[in-house]
């Protein structure tokens, strides 16, 4: 009796460290995810295609450059098309826990506007993106599962720990193994019917770095969709501290209008 | 000379016309490394009731817009002017590139480069900005275009071009800003020409526009801006100096009757950044009216201090809701009261020690951001007067944007600030290709 108690405590035990086991490991996952998805390289530069499925368009050049030491990231974005948007710049101090700083520069008023923290499930220059897509979320916004591991890939579910804050109940991401870069997420309403997927089209290695090139939003719900391309790729450019200050926003730098 | 609106429709169809001719310019010039864009528009407004003073017919005007860059190792340049047909104004032919009058209006004509690491200059005709408010300006007294605004063009054209000279100097502790107009540049302001005014003693318009003199001397009659700034963290800090004189009329020479720009200096400091999930900002600023500081000349402007104190959050998606709290406070009140005492000048129409306004901006982006929503109310309870502007842009392609707004304007008197403005009360539409 005793030694069956044992036991049956002794499995429980095992039972809860595998299953934490499991979601370490799927942590880890996604924290390589994120990595590989936001990270790769000190610094990098691209040019951006986005092309709407009403026949809208959207051209900008990006400049990212990582704070050493943390997740902190500065972002640059200059806008060539179209025409409303033309020569505006955008500056972003990325904070993961924290809002984001945002500043907006508006070329024809010569005008360095501060941009109030948003919902970052907001769209992005509307396109079928969010703008947490284009940053990345928070990692310890959402609760991370294993849910299978295929030959090639890990299949992650997520769940928000403040569902009431963003419109999915949960997603599902498909990681590449050997990448880590994630080939397709798939967002899931409340009532559990699936609106909205992004994919990873095209990957391609780059100075050393899997970087997808192409990537598609479907809002399955509203049957829209945008790709958005991306060339003229560089890592590791040694951008200088100083493009991600007010000064820069004001006039952009060379390596946005080259 | 005045023509019916259909002229300017044709100019308009005519704009959009050429439209494919520019493109093929346009990129035959990208090859050789200047951009080319633009837009052609055409805008028409109509008062909401009769001014007695003014034409019914607010704006009715085609304008094209074209802006070259060139962006060299050593150097941008940027080019940009309007061409424009406007049918309420009697002499087009007449261009006068300082007030923006005629059929030609130069918005910027610059180079800019840096002759140093830390050292960026830019020469020639430029649009300058700075400071927090939202349409509230303490610290910005680089020229406004009121009369473009209250008429309903676009928001660019709140800002009329300075001919000065920028340079920027980033050393490490600070980035330094230094404007030099060598000729006083006034705001585009309130004339009589298009929006009646209050004159002093009555309601004038197209008639009896006002009579100015401004002061014009070459390297004399000039203007030095200069903002220090640095940022804590999140948070944006900034003093600023001015020297130069009021931007609008504010004093009279009682021998002439002509409208003044008396001597002014301003000093003042900003703050902005994040609080508690949105954006809050306070200004200040303190106008030394040089020519009247004892504030005993009724026909000069007293000094003034200025305050402004505001906040912006996301309420929802693509919803923003701006407030702000503004006063400018008259220095030495009593000696204005008694100076107009002494002249025997009517005090029920004198203005208020405190002047309080309050500002609402409601801002609303619906079908995937393609139409904007915008209301912006300004609201002085102790003038008694509001202003009110709504505009709907909507982005019918990416090429194509069409808009519909107002500018509203009610008050109890005919004297204040806003309410001296209310027969202009006007509504406008236009249309615009962008390539």
């Amino acid at each position: 009796m005793r030694r069956s108690v044992m036991t049956a405590v002794m499995m429980a035990v095992s039972v809860v460290a595998a299953a934490q086991a499991a979601e370490l490991m799927a942590d880890e996952i996604v924290a390589k995810a994120n990595d590989a998805s936001y990270y790769a390289g000190d610094d990098g530069r691209a040019t951006v295609s986005m092309s709407l499925s009403d026949g809208r368009s959207r051209d900008f050049v990006i400049l990212r450059k990582d704070v050493p030491g943390g997740l902190d990231q500065k972002f640059y974005v200059y806008f060539k098309a179209p025409a409303d948007v033309r020569k505006m710049s955008y500056l972003v101090h990325k904070r993961p826990g924290k809002d984001d700083d945002r500043w907006l520069f508006l070329p024809a008023l010569n005008l360095v506007k501060r941009i109030a923290p948003g919902d970052k499930r907001t769209s992005f220059v509307g396109s079928d993106f969010l703008y947490e897509d284009v940053s990345g979320r928070g990692l310890n916004e959402d609760t991370h599962e294993l849910v299978e591991t295929t030959e090639t890939q890990y299949v992650v579910n997520n769940v928000p720990k403040d569902p009431g804050s963003v419109e999915f109940a949960s997603y599902t991401v498909w990681i590449d193994k050997d990448t880590f870069l994630p080939r397709k997420a798939e967002y899931l309403d409340k009532n559990g019917k699936l609106y909205r997927r992004v994919s990873s089209e095209k990957i391609q290695t780059l100075q050393g770095y899997p970087t997808p090139t192409e990537q598609k939003v479907e809002d399955v719900a509203r049957g829209t969709s945008t790709t958005i391309t991306f060339s003229e790729i560089k890592y590791d450019i040694g951008l200088n501290d100083r493009i991600f200050t007010e000064r820069f926003l004001r006039r952009p730098p060379r390596e946005v209008t080259q | 000379m005045r023509h019916s609106r259909w002229i300017s429709i044709l100019t308009a169809l005519g704009c959009l016309i050429a439209y494919p001719v520019l493109a093929d310019v346009s990129s035959a010039l990208s090859d050789a490394g200047i951009e080319v864009h633009g837009f052609a528009e055409y805008r028409y407004g109509m008062r909401t009731q009769t001014d007695s003073l003014e034409d019914d017919i607010s704006l009715n005007e085609a304008r094209l817009q074209l802006d070259a860059l060139c962006y060299h190792d050593l150097f941008t340049a940027e080019l940009k002017g309007d061409l424009l047909y406007d049918d309420t104004v009697d002499n087009l032919e007449d261009i006068h590139l300082e007030t923006g009058k005629g059929f030609f209006d130069l918005r910027q004509a610059n180079v800019l480069f840096s002759p140093l690491d830390w050292m960026d200059v830019k020469l020639g005709r430029q649009v300058l900005t700075w400071g927090t408010g939202d349409l509230v300006f303490i610290n910005d007294l680089f020229p406004k275009d009121w009369q473009s605004f209250f008429l309903g063009r676009d928001d660019e054209y709140l800002k009329a071009p300075s001919d000065a000279l920028f340079v920027s100097l980033f050393p490490a502790f600070a980035g330094i800003d230094i404007a030099y107009t060598p000729r006083f540049d006034a705001d585009r302001h309130i004339s009589g020409e298009h929006i009646s005014y209050w004159n002093g003693q009555q309601l004038a318009g197209e008639d009896s526009v006002l009579n100015t003199e401004p002061p014009d001397d070459w390297f004399t009659d000039d203007e030095l801006a200069v903002r220090v700034y640095r940022n804590v963290g999140a948070y944006e800090m900034a003093l600023y100096g001015y020297y130069g004189f009021w931007k609008s009329p504010g004093g009279m020479n009682p021998m002439t009757g002509k409208w003044l720009f008396p001597e002014l200096a301003v000093y003042g400091a900003s703050a902005r950044g994040p609080l508690g999930g949105g954006i809050a900002n306070v200004e200040a600023g303190y106008y030394d009216s040089g020519d009247d500081r004892d504030g005993d000349d009724p026909f000069i402007n007293n000094s003034e201090s200025r305050l402004l104190v505001g906040y912006e959050q996301e309420m929802a998606k693509d919803l923003t809701v701006g407030v702000q709290y503004y006063v400018e406070h008259m220095m030495e009140y009593d000696a204005y009261i008694d100076a107009l005492d002494a002249m025997s000048m009517p005090t029920n129409s004198a203005r208020d020690e405190d002047r309080h306004t309050v500002t609402l901006r409601v801002t609303w982006m619906l079908m995937n951001q393609n139409l904007i929503l915008s209301c912006f109310t300004r609201y002085s309870p102790s003038d008694e007067d509001v202003y009110v502007k709504p505009v709907a842009t909507y982005k019918v392609s990416d090429h194509w944007q069409a808009s519909l707004g107002a500018d509203l304007f009610a008050g109890s008197e005919d004297y204040t600030f806003l309410g001296q403005f209310e027969n202009n009360s006007n509504i406008h539409a236009s249309l615009r290709c962008s390539y």
